[in-house]
């Protein structure tokens, strides 16, 4: 699934990144440790969490996201959107909580290989 | 004159819910000198308000206490920040409190005790110390700056509540003045594996929340005399002034 069918299907905000909405998600991954998520998350995943620090950007670029989603209405950072679109990292915002939106976005198939 | 002065600068006091009943003012300090430590810096879970009863107990023990605090940013990133007086530690511990929600349930945390110099229990902090801030670990620091304190990185070796474990790597704008290990790692290990900070100075310390735990790790300090301007100086390597761990 592309990125613009997932910001229709699961209602997302976008706030930046809305010229790369063509990339195609190979999975998700939700986490707040960033420590963790550097471990664990893969290349194309959508990258579920809380976290709206600078760092996010970093280590989405790091391990090659298709986009980062704030949960919770979660806005990000000044800095971190600054930084988002510099590095061309998409940042949308669900108001749903993580378990809520990971259950949604798995009853779309994707996670399912 | 430079001088070796031991120092353990992360301890927590029975304001700490997590802390033990037993961490009252004196009993802190009588343990501190059995210990043969020259200063010390007492911390606690984003409150200061049992400095005011250490400082005097220390001061009538010949003790250097360093006014601390360990404050939990939004990220659950902790920093220890060390204040050269009462006020500035107060001041920050307002901040605090502003940006702090929720109350203690002291069934599920534990106690938050305020002593006072005879180790009475003077109340009790009914706020969620244990809790986050609504403040970024950025904020902390640059406030920790503003009122001219010192911002030290948590155990950063941690999996829980360290910047490397919340923000998976230390950004480099965010000027820690130091980074603390703990005792969960040795320090060939720390140097190892934390080589490329090195560029900022790594002190050692307890985290005690029990007696028997405080100087269970120490930093040396190579410094004229135990004082917070001192720690500043060493942290920078002013005049010779260094620092050591073991």
């Amino acid at each position: 699934m592309k990125l613009s069918e997932l910001v229709k299907l699961a209602n997302l905000k976008v706030k930046c990144g809305n010229e790369h909405l063509g990339r195609e998600i190979t999975g998700g991954y939700c986490g707040d440790l960033l420590s963790d998520v550097m471990a664990n998350s893969k290349n194309g995943n959508i990258w579920i969490t809380m976290q709206v620090h600078l760092n996010i950007v970093a280590v989405s670029v790091l391990k090659e996201h298709s986009a980062i989603i704030l949960v919770n209405s979660r806005q990000p950072n000044e800095d971190t959107l600054k930084k988002a679109v510099e590095e061309n990292i998409p940042i949308l915002v669900s108001d749903l909580p993580a378990f809520e939106l990971a259950g949604k976005i798995g009853s779309f198939g994707i996670g399912k290989n | 004159m430079l001088k070796k002065f031991m120092a353990d600068l992360h301890i927590h006091s029975c304001l700490s819910p997590c802390g033990e009943l037993s961490m009252t003012p004196q009993k802190i300090i009588n343990e501190a000198k059995k210990k043969q430590l020259d200063f010390i810096a007492v911390s606690d879970h984003n409150s200061a308000e049992n400095i005011s009863a250490i400082l005097n107990v220390a001061e009538k023990n010949s003790l250097t206490v360093i006014p601390a605090m360990e404050i939990c940013s939004i990220e659950e990133v902790h920093t220890l920040a060390l204040f050269r007086d009462l006020d500035s530690v107060l001041e920050m511990q307002s901040i605090v409190y502003n940006n702090l929600k929720g109350k203690n349930n002291p069934d599920v945390f534990g106690l938050q005790v305020i002593g006072n110099e005879n180790d009475e229990v003077e109340g009790f902090v009914d706020k969620l110390l244990i809790g986050a801030t609504e403040l970024s670990v950025d904020e902390i620091v640059n406030q920790v700056h503003t009122l001219d304190g010192l911002a030290i990185a948590s155990h950063i070796d941690r999996e829980s509540y360290s910047v490397i474990s919340q923000l998976g790597f230390i950004p480099q704008n965010l000027e820690y003045d130091a980074l603390e290990i703990s005792s969960n790692i040795s320090v060939e290990e720390a140097r190892n594996r934390f080589a490329e900070y090195s560029v900022r100075p790594f002190i050692r310390n307890s985290d005690a929340h029990k007696l028997e735990d405080i100087a269970k790790c120490t930093t040396q300090f190579f410094i004229e005399e135990p004082s917070f301007d001192e720690v500043k100086k060493a942290f920078k390597n002013i005049g010779g002034r260094s620092i050591g761990i073991n």
